[in-house]
């Protein structure tokens, strides 16, 4: 029962991960309907914004909570304006082209990115400092979940939360609802649909870079490259979940996490992806639009 | 209060607009009829910014709009129904009403106007936490302009609102579009394929044949024309 819990809870960390970035592809995608590529990149360049940030502060011998703090907010910034950068230099000017030629844009912008990094970086991987303090409470609970576990989830569910209310309530997050079901239609209320735009990159590169960080400090190591298989898998999660849906990402997030982890867990961490793509297939089979998907029948 | 002069619109390589020239006085209620294809909806949408128009001049009150962007216009107080009526289907029909006053600051105000427009649409009211899409296309064409009326326009593009309505909900529309320009004086430009009932509401109406304009006259000339009688009116 014990080992059941640590794969629940295990499953749930790398599920709210999945989540975190899945949000920027679906919300991008929602808006232009575009699959952001670059998105993984993203999530790596905040890792090593808060590695460097880290290191610098470090050396002042700041204390352990300023460190991930500051680092994290240094790298959601950071990463907010590549987001920005990214969607001016690579996407705006390809919106009224056909859709493959943004896609190939946003691959390009990918494989760019990462070799930007490896050429100012370093093609090895970085060893990363667990900024995580270790909470005196979880001591007893050790063996099932660590302390950057908790942070993670309960990060993920915060930021879920908030996301939730400004899309929900705020005129910002009217108005990219609106935006994303008629885009025309929102230009001809008034809506400065460019600046919505521009708001939901800068939100889920945020969202992705706070997700870097957290990984980051928790695996403790980062290189170049760590953005391109948690990206393709996310992309996968929002998909399963049904992409342009929030609460799908989310979903699509946490069952993607889970599959992975039980079968590692009770099957063979050899076949985890094998697995975990199999079973997608499998719910894509009966649900193609994603488990909150709108098929494109139902859209008017 | 708009004026444009030689107005010419492409799609693409495809020249829409042919020197058009149309001439709008404020309080009127003005109509713009043609066939399918003549251009009528490409007009509307080069004056509100979506099909910038390639030459030509567009005035709104002497000055020159040609060339803003699309929320710049609206918050000009220019603002449209368009074709096909384009209610956001999954936001609410208080929250499609709330995106028509998006540029509004004057919160209190608007929340008036909302109230206003439910005793004005009782309809609307009991569908208020309803999704925009779920609505039946009379309820929808009247969400579509009480989500205009919610900008509170000074100039009120309408394309195509009797399209696909059963005749009483048509009549239901006329009258509201005639009370808002008497009672609000708010200025219409209304596009129509029912030239009929078009003519009967307008003060003065140009014809658009192939992205030009071949007539303009008062509604009641119009009404009388031979040309227009055979090619609009079915007489
Ligand atoms: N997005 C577009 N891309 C290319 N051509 C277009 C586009 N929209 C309209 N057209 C063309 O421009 C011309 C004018 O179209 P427009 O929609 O303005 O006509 P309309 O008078 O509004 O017709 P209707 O009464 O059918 O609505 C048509 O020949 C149409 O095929
Ligand atoms: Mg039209």
């Amino acid at each position: 029962m014990e080992y059941f819990f640590e794969i629940l809870l295990g499953g749930l960390t790398r599920g709210s991960i999945y989540a975190l970035i899945a949000l920027g592809y679906t919300m991008v995608y929602g808006i232009i309907g575009l699959i952001n590529f670059a998105h993984g990149e993203v999530y790596m360049i905040g890792a090593f914004t808060a590695l460097i940030a880290a290191s610098v502060l470090t050396l002042m011998g700041w204390n352990q909570v300023a460190i991930i703090v500051i680092a994290s907010v240094v790298a959601v910034i950071y990463s907010s304006c590549y987001g920005f950068t990214i969607e001016k230099l690579a996407y705006k000017p390809l919106r009224r082209a056909p859709r493959l030629s943004a896609l190939i844009s946003a691959i390009g912008m990918s494989l760019f990115l990462q070799n930007y990094v490896l050429l100012a970086q370093t093609s090895n991987f970085l060893p990363f400092p667990n900024l995580i303090p270790e909470f005196e409470f979880l001591k007893p609970y050790q063996h099932m979940i660590s302390s950057s576990e908790i942070v993670i989830i309960g990060t993920t569910a915060v930021v879920m939360v908030l996301l939730g209310i400004m899309i929900k309530c705020t005129k910002i997050g009217k108005a990219m609802r609106a935006t994303a079901q008629d885009r025309d239609m929102a230009m001809l209320v008034g809506i400065d649909v460019n600046r919505v735009i521009s708001v939901t990159f800068v939100v889920g590169s945020a969202t992705a870079a706070l997700g870097g960080v957290l990984v980051a400090s928790h695996v403790g190591q980062i290189n170049f490259y760590m953005g391109f298989i948690v990206g393709i898998k996310a992309f996968v999660a929002a998909v399963l979940g049904g992409i342009g849906s929030i609460p799908g990402a989310v979903l699509g997030g946490l069952v993607l996490g889970w599959t992975e982890s039980f079968f590692t867990g009770y099957v063979s961490s050899d076949y985890e992806d094998v697995f975990a793509f199999l079973f997608l297939v499998f719910i894509l089979i009966f649900r193609p639009a994603g488990i909150l998907g709108r098929s494109e029948t139902e859209k008017v | 209060m708009l004026k444009i002069v030689g107005l010419n619109s492409y799609y693409g390589n495809i020249h829409v607009l042919k020197d058009v020239n149309i001439d709008i006085s404020e309080g009127e209620i003005i109509t713009l009829i043609g066939a399918n294809g003549a251009g009528k909806t490409t007009t509307l949408m080069s004056i509100s910014g979506l099909v910038p128009p390639r030459s030509g001049e567009i005035y709104f009150e002497g000055k020159p709009i040609q060339g803003m962007v699309p929320d710049k216009i609206v918050s000009l107080g220019i603002c449209q129904v368009p074709e096909g009526r384009r209610i956001f289907p999954y936001l609410t029909v208080t929250e499609n009403l709330d995106m028509g006053a998006f540029l509004r600051k004057d919160k209190r105000v608007v929340k008036n106007d909302m109230e206003h427009i439910f005793d004005l649409f009782p309809l609307l009211a009991e569908r208020r936490r309803q999704a925009g899409g779920t609505l039946s296309g009379g309820e929808q064409q009247m969400l579509a302009i009480s989500r205009a009326l919610m900008a509170r326009p000074r100039l009120l593009f309408l394309d195509e609102p009797s399209l696909g309505l059963a005749p009483l909900v048509i009549k239901q529309i006329f009258e509201i579009i005639t009370k808002i320009n008497k009672e609000s004086n708010t200025t219409i430009f209304l596009v129509e394929q029912n030239a009929n009932l078009a003519l009967k509401t307008a003060h003065r109406g140009y014809v658009m044949e192939n992205g030009r304009i071949t007539l303009s006259d008062s509604a009641e000339n119009l009404f009388s024309n031979e040309a227009v009688k055979k090619a609009y009116l079915g007489l």
